[in-house]
């Protein structure tokens, strides 16, 4: 069997016979432990665990009782609570955190059938672009060892794009599940905000996490998703959906005329991109879509460029006090013998929180404070709100937009570290949708000097069917999602 | 006392109210009272990683009825915003509370004064928020102990104007607040449990001046009393200050009932900066009309409503009606024993003089009297037909006291009770004219001297007379059927 194979794929395997949910797992789990030790993808392996979930899944689909979904393997960012399995967030601090249920997005998908492979790794607390700030050591890119995967869904995109597990979830908030998924050269799919629960997500900030599908192909997005999303009563941002909308989502080979389709290029983005490599690309897919009758517009998103700024106030004032619940008193790290409360509190979050997670909750504590307030925080939500209009208004002309995913391909290990506002600004193309809450789909369209490239499909608020669908289309002109990198035996 | 001469006090009230929601305010585990700690915190009352708060939407109707009963603006939107500190016993390291955007807004409370007068005193805003764990000093040694089964209890705080002029004052408003929200059953008043617990804003200024003084905040007063002697003596304290030269420092106190003194727990220097920001798990929480009106619709009689009609329309004095309406308990059953007697007036005496007296001494709640309001009322018209006197009427009490009646009786059933055991007690009141009129006549010759002085006019020895009567009949004697017998055989008039 095909390491490589899409899940669509994988699922007619099962369904024949060919091999069954427990061979499949074991040839995962056989090249996790084979090939992790050069990418330190996984946090957590849950071999044990997962070849049960197969043997159930067997079972399933000896009886007939299963789903699409049923014994393929998916492997889940180590941010979503999984019951009885470690939680870390790639932290020190909940290195020994173990939840008591599991997030909303585990449940629904383990009862679609499908078997959770283990935890992925991650920037701490999904604060990083490179997959380098994690307590378990940074994570490789695939097609290059000496490159990041991006992040902070770096170890899901590095798990997928080698074969590792065949679809993972990742969450994104201001680009976590894209950059890493164009790194890595892999799709990867931002739902709109209220589109999948949040519950049991480790928070980083509230207002724009969002979970979604990280895979090889837009149609296994757009299964996947389909068994993620739809309201839940434990999280008040999470929207009703109907039963109808995410059967819909599932079935994006169906029914899209390209040719009635109308794709903004959004100017700013086009004038901020200094690739030149990445800019060939991008004209190609224009070009390839074209060829379909897809019909191309330059549209204007005037207040792209305040978007890095608003969000890192944004995302680092809600992350301030996010984490102000790990205070080593109920849960996660406590430092050795305390002399009292403040020495508890302030050696037990200086000794578990890694360096760009202080930064941020110091970055986001004083854009909070009394005399900040209103030139930081007040300021950064008014500035969303034009990025959000923008966004409204430039889908009143066209379905969607076509826009580079990051500004160039997976940079060095170790290249940004120690410059931070140049890390946030690989941040540039991903954030203005986090930030106006709408779907964005990132896809690979090409090579530059070996290293994958990333694409964006940006739609209005829930327009993934739309976005899904022209994904597709993409997908059936090109092949660049069906390349892989070699990975030494 | 407050008042000294040449100062006034001026005084705003925060009252914590603990709503009576099943479960907390944004999750599903239960609010009672007393369980073993940590047995009633679920992960998102822990704040384990990844929960979220979800709106209880019984809190927000029961703030509303607040607000209706209040007479204020229920704001149509609404938001929560999180208060941002670290405390052990506040998992999220953040509450949970509504800063700009309160639920209810302006509206007021008319609170009933000892002398009689009503003061209006003006309510801010009132808001959800949740409450926090309690930390446990006492119980280990050099060690805190964290129980968070309190943590996520529904909190309406309610914000009043400085109208307040004296810790009287306050007292009779924290008291209207006390019976309002018992009178609503958002809340279950009890104080001893901490379900409602009142912060003072206290500052005084010189006769004549409207300008207000440097306040200070006393905190977590839990008692009418404590409220009382905790303002006394802040009052005194600041009066001290100021005519000694000093200055008032804005502050927090602390009110050590056992010293009768405040303590400063924090100056304002060292005041946190809360950093307010609007809370993103939830969503603003929208109120429409018909919401608003569904809850009108199921407001009970309101305590002043009831005392205005106690007075208006049963005739009833200003104190008794307060008293009377204080608890909606105690309204319940003096409108019952009223109306089943027909004697408003009666009915007040009875129910707040023998029935209270009886049940504080038995340390009994009204709602578990052993003497029920039906039967009040039976023992009531009794008295009011001359069957029972005052005396016996009491006897009776007593007797009813020894065998409790169930708090549902029937009336009927209650009258026949009543009937019974006036017969089996003998308490029954002579009111035969004929029986009574044979005894005045062999009184009255058996007494030559005294019926001489009667006539000579010495009216008094007409008590003699009535005490001879009385002494036969073993106080059985209608008293007034009496005297009126007496004096006819005694003035020598022809029967």
């Amino acid at each position: 069997m095909d390491p490589f194979a899409s899940i669509a794929d994988l699922a007619e395997g099962l369904r024949t016979r060919t091999f069954s949910s427990r061979e499949l797992t074991q040839a995962y789990l056989d090249r996790i432990q084979r090939l992790d030790g050069q990418l330190n993808s996984f946090i957590t392996v849950t071999a044990e665990q997962a070849l049960a979930q197969a043997e159930a899944a067997d079972a399933q689909l000896a009886n007939g009782s299963a789903g699409p979904l049923t014994g393929i393997p998916i492997a889940h960012k180590d941010l979503f609570c999984t019951q009885g399995v470690r939680t870390s967030c790639g932290s020190r601090m909940l290195d020994n955190f173990v939840a008591p249920y599991d997030a909303t997005v585990v449940e629904r998908l383990q009862q679609a059938g499908m078997v959770m492979l283990g935890k992925t790794n991650m920037d701490e607390y999904a604060m990083g672009s490179s997959c380098e700030n994690s307590y378990y050591g940074a994570a490789s890119n695939p097609w290059n060892p000496d490159r990041v995967p991006g992040g902070s869904s770096g170890g899901a995109a590095a798990a997928v794009a080698a074969g590792l597990a065949p679809i993972a979830t990742g969450t994104d908030t201001g680009g976590s599940i894209r950059q890493p998924a164009a790194f890595c050269g892999i799709s990867g799919l931002k739902p709109t905000y209220g589109r999948v629960s949040r519950y049991g997500m480790v928070a980083f900030a509230s207002s724009l996490d969002q979970g979604g599908p990280m895979g090889r192909t837009v149609e296994d997005l757009s299964l996947v998703l389909g068994a993620m999303a739809g309201f839940d009563h434990r999280d008040s941002t999470s929207t009703e959906q109907s039963a109808a909308e995410l059967d819909a989502l599932r079935s994006v080979r169906i029914g899209l005329a390209p040719e009635r389709l109308k794709v903004g290029l959004p100017t700013e983005y086009f004038q901020a991109l200094t690739d030149a490599g990445l800019a060939t690309l991008l004209d190609e897919a224009r070009r390839a879509l074209e060829g379909r009758g897809v019909q191309f517009v330059e549209v204007s998103l005037p207040h792209t460029a305040a978007a890095v700024p608003c969000y890192y106030v944004l995302a680092s004032a809600e992350a301030s006090t996010n984490l102000s619940r790990y205070d080593g008193v109920r849960y996660g790290y406590r430092c050795e013998n305390p002399k009292d409360l403040n020495d508890l509190y302030q050696r037990s979050r200086s000794e578990a929180f890694g360096a760009e997670v202080k930064r941020r909750i110091l970055t986001g504590t004083y854009a909070l404070s009394v005399g900040y307030y209103e030139a930081y925080y007040r300021k950064a939500q008014q500035v969303r709100r034009l990025i959000r209009d923008d966004f409204v208004k430039a889908f009143e002309s066209v379905d969607m937009l076509l826009a580079p995913t990051c500004p160039n391909a997976a940079f060095g290990k170790g290249q940004l570290v120690s410059d931070p506002v140049a890390m946030y600004q690989q941040d540039i193309f991903t954030i203005p949708a986090s930030l106006a809450g709408v779907p964005a789909l990132a896809l690979p369209c090409g090579f530059s000097e070996q290293l994958p490239m990333g694409l964006q499909l940006i739609g209005p608020h829930f327009s993934e069917q739309r976005l899904l669908g022209l994904g597709q289309i993409y997908q059936t002109e090109t092949d660049w999602h069906r390349r892989h990198p070699q990975l030494g035996e | 006392m407050s008042e000294r001469s040449g100062w006034e006090t001026v005084i705003g009230l925060e009252v914590h109210v603990q709503l009576a929601t099943r479960s907390k305010i944004f999750s599903g585990a239960s609010t009672a009272f007393g369980a073993a700690p940590n047995t009633q915190a679920s992960p998102v009352d822990l704040a384990l990683p990844g929960t979220l708060p979800v709106l209880n939407e019984e809190a927000v109707r029961m703030a509303i009825r607040f607000g209706l009963a209040t007479g204020a603006e229920i704001n149509r939107e609404s938001v929560f915003d999180r208060k941002n500190y670290f405390y052990p016993d506040l998992p999220k390291g953040y509450q949970i509370s509504q800063f700009s955007q309160p639920i209810v807004g302006k509206g007021h409370l008319d609170v009933q004064l000892d002398d009689g007068q009503t003061l209006r005193v003006g309510i801010t805003r009132a808001h959800l928020e949740e409450d926090a764990g309690k930390s446990l000093h006492e119980d280990y040694s050099g060690m805190t102990g964290i129980d968070l089964n309190r943590a996520g209890t529904p909190l309406l705080e309610v914000v009043s104007e400085p109208d307040l002029r004296s810790s009287a004052q306050a007292a009779a408003y924290f008291r209207q607040m006390h019976a309002l929200v018992r009178y609503l059953g958002i809340c279950d008043g009890n104080l001893n449990e901490g379900s409602m617990r009142c912060d003072a804003n206290v500052s005084v200024r010189p006769q004549g001046t409207t300008e207000l003084g440097q306040r200070t905040e006393i905190k977590n007063l839990n008692s009418f009393r404590f409220l009382q002697q905790a303002i006394d003596a802040e009052v005194a304290r600041q009066i001290e200050v100021l005519e000694s030269g000093g200055r008032i420092v804005q502050e927090t106190l602390l009110y050590e009932p056992e010293l009768n003194r405040t303590r400063s727990m924090r100056s304002k220097e060292d005041s946190t900066d809360y950093r307010y920001f609007p809370e993103p798990d939830l969503l603003p929480v929208v109120v429409d009309d018909a919401l608003i009106e569904a809850i009108r619709a199921t407001l009970p009689e309101l305590p002043h409503e009831k005392r205005e009609r106690y007075q208006a329309e049963l005739g009833l004095g200003a104190y008794d009606a307060a008293w009377l309406t204080s608890e909606p308990e105690v309204a319940a059953y003096f409108e019952a024993a009223a109306e089943n007697s027909g004697e408003a007036k009666l009915a007040a005496n009875w129910v707040m003089g023998e029935l209270s007296g009886a049940l504080n001494k038995a340390e009994l709640d009204i709602t578990r009297s052993p003497v029920s309001a039906t039967r009040l009322a039976a023992l009531i018209r009794r008295i009011k037909d001359g069957t029972l006197s005052s005396k016996t009427a009491k006897q009776l009490f007593e007797a009813l006291w020894q065998e409790p009646a169930a708090q549902d009786e029937a009336a009927e059933a209650a009258a026949t009770c009543i009937d019974q055991r006036i017969e089996a007690l003998g308490l029954k009141q002579m009111s035969d004219s004929g029986e009574l009129a044979r005894m005045v006549d062999e009184v009255v010759a058996a007494n030559p001297a005294q019926v001489e002085q009667f006539r000579a006019g010495k009216d008094k020895v007409l008590g003699f007379f009535v005490g001879q009567i009385m002494k036969q009949t073993q106080g059985k004697a209608n008293p007034q059927q009496v005297n009126e017998l007496l004096r006819a055989a005694l003035s020598g008039k022809p029967d």
